[in-house]
């Protein structure tokens, strides 16, 4: 069970309170997709992935980044059970999408820059030290069911 | 593989961090300490309190080498061959050049905020493996 202090507590809410979940879903996904290029093929159905204009501009990019980003606010409001939050879209990431894990990581990265280039020097070493760590557990609690 | 368009990125991205070099620096440094403890184990020697002048002075070399690096973008294994040497024979930091590169890229979100743009996020991004590829080069 990962431990989580009073202050880092107050860090992820005080950062989480701030987040349009719409605009940095979308821009953490499309980020994604352009600068791990190879993530697009989890996306074939979503059309017009050609450039970076292109995916900025992708409804449906827009429209599953702030799924993805809705679906992390479940993690913050579950800090201390990680694993039950995420054990059926664990299964579903593995057995349906076949996603590896390690884009997970890439993702969580991801979103610390939105993060970072959005707040600014409010952004500080303590608040990404404590982001960092919810996004590596995030992404080990998706990884958690994969077989 | 750096294209004609990253390296005018790269190029780009380096001129605004150019007058706040020895800060950026310093802050790269500051978060990777604060946010991978296990980075501090390969500077045992060093006061790692935050903003010391031993990070500070050492933010200072790692910005410069970079700013070499992105002088020579068209040769990057030779303007870093003797980096590379140092990193591969005697420093011999794993797994740590990714991480450092990570709290690169947050200062400059940091500092850039809206204009640190996605496709300069790449570029940086592909640049930063492309310098963490030339110093582990010599490892094995």
């Amino acid at each position: 069970m990962v431990h989580w202090s009073a202050e880092e507590k107050q860090l992820i809410a005080s950062i989480w309170g701030k987040v349009s979940v719409e605009e940095c879903g979308a821009e953490a996904l499309a980020r994604l997709l352009i600068v791990y290029p190879w993530t697009q093929r989890f996306f074939d159905n979503f059309g017009n992935l050609s450039s970076p204009t292109a995916i900025i501009g992708n409804p449906k990019v827009r429209a599953h980044g702030k799924k993805v980003l809705t679906s992390f606010g479940d993690a913050i409001k579950n800090l201390e059970n990680l694993k039950a939050t995420y054990s059926k879209l664990s299964e579903l990431h593995c057995e349906k999408l076949h996603v590896d894990p390690e884009n997970f990581r890439l993702l969580g990265d991801i979103l610390i820059i939105v993060l970072a280039a959005h707040f600014g020097k409010d952004f500080t070493p303590a608040c990404q030290a404590t982001w960092q760590k919810l996004v590596g557990v995030v992404a080990h609690a998706l990884a958690h069911k994969y077989h | 593989m750096l294209t004609g368009e990253d390296k005018k990125l790269i190029q780009m991205v380096w001129e605004k961090v150019a007058g706040c070099q020895e800060d950026v620096g310093c802050e790269t440094l500051d978060r990777m300490f604060a946010t991978y403890p296990q980075t501090k184990t390969y500077f045992p020697h060093f006061d790692l309190h935050h903003g010391s002048d031993q990070i500070r002075g050492h933010g200072k070399k790692v910005v410069a080498a970079l700013g070499n690096a992105v002088k020579n973008l068209d040769n990057l294994s030779q303007a870093l061959s003797e980096l590379s040497n140092l990193h591969a024979y005697n420093l011999r930091p794993c797994f740590v050049l990714q991480l450092l590169a990570q709290c690169f890229q947050v200062v400059l979100a940091v500092h850039m905020g809206k204009d640190y743009t996605p496709e300069m996020h790449a570029a940086v991004d592909k640049f930063m493996s492309a310098v963490a590829a030339v110093l582990a080069e010599k490892y094995r």
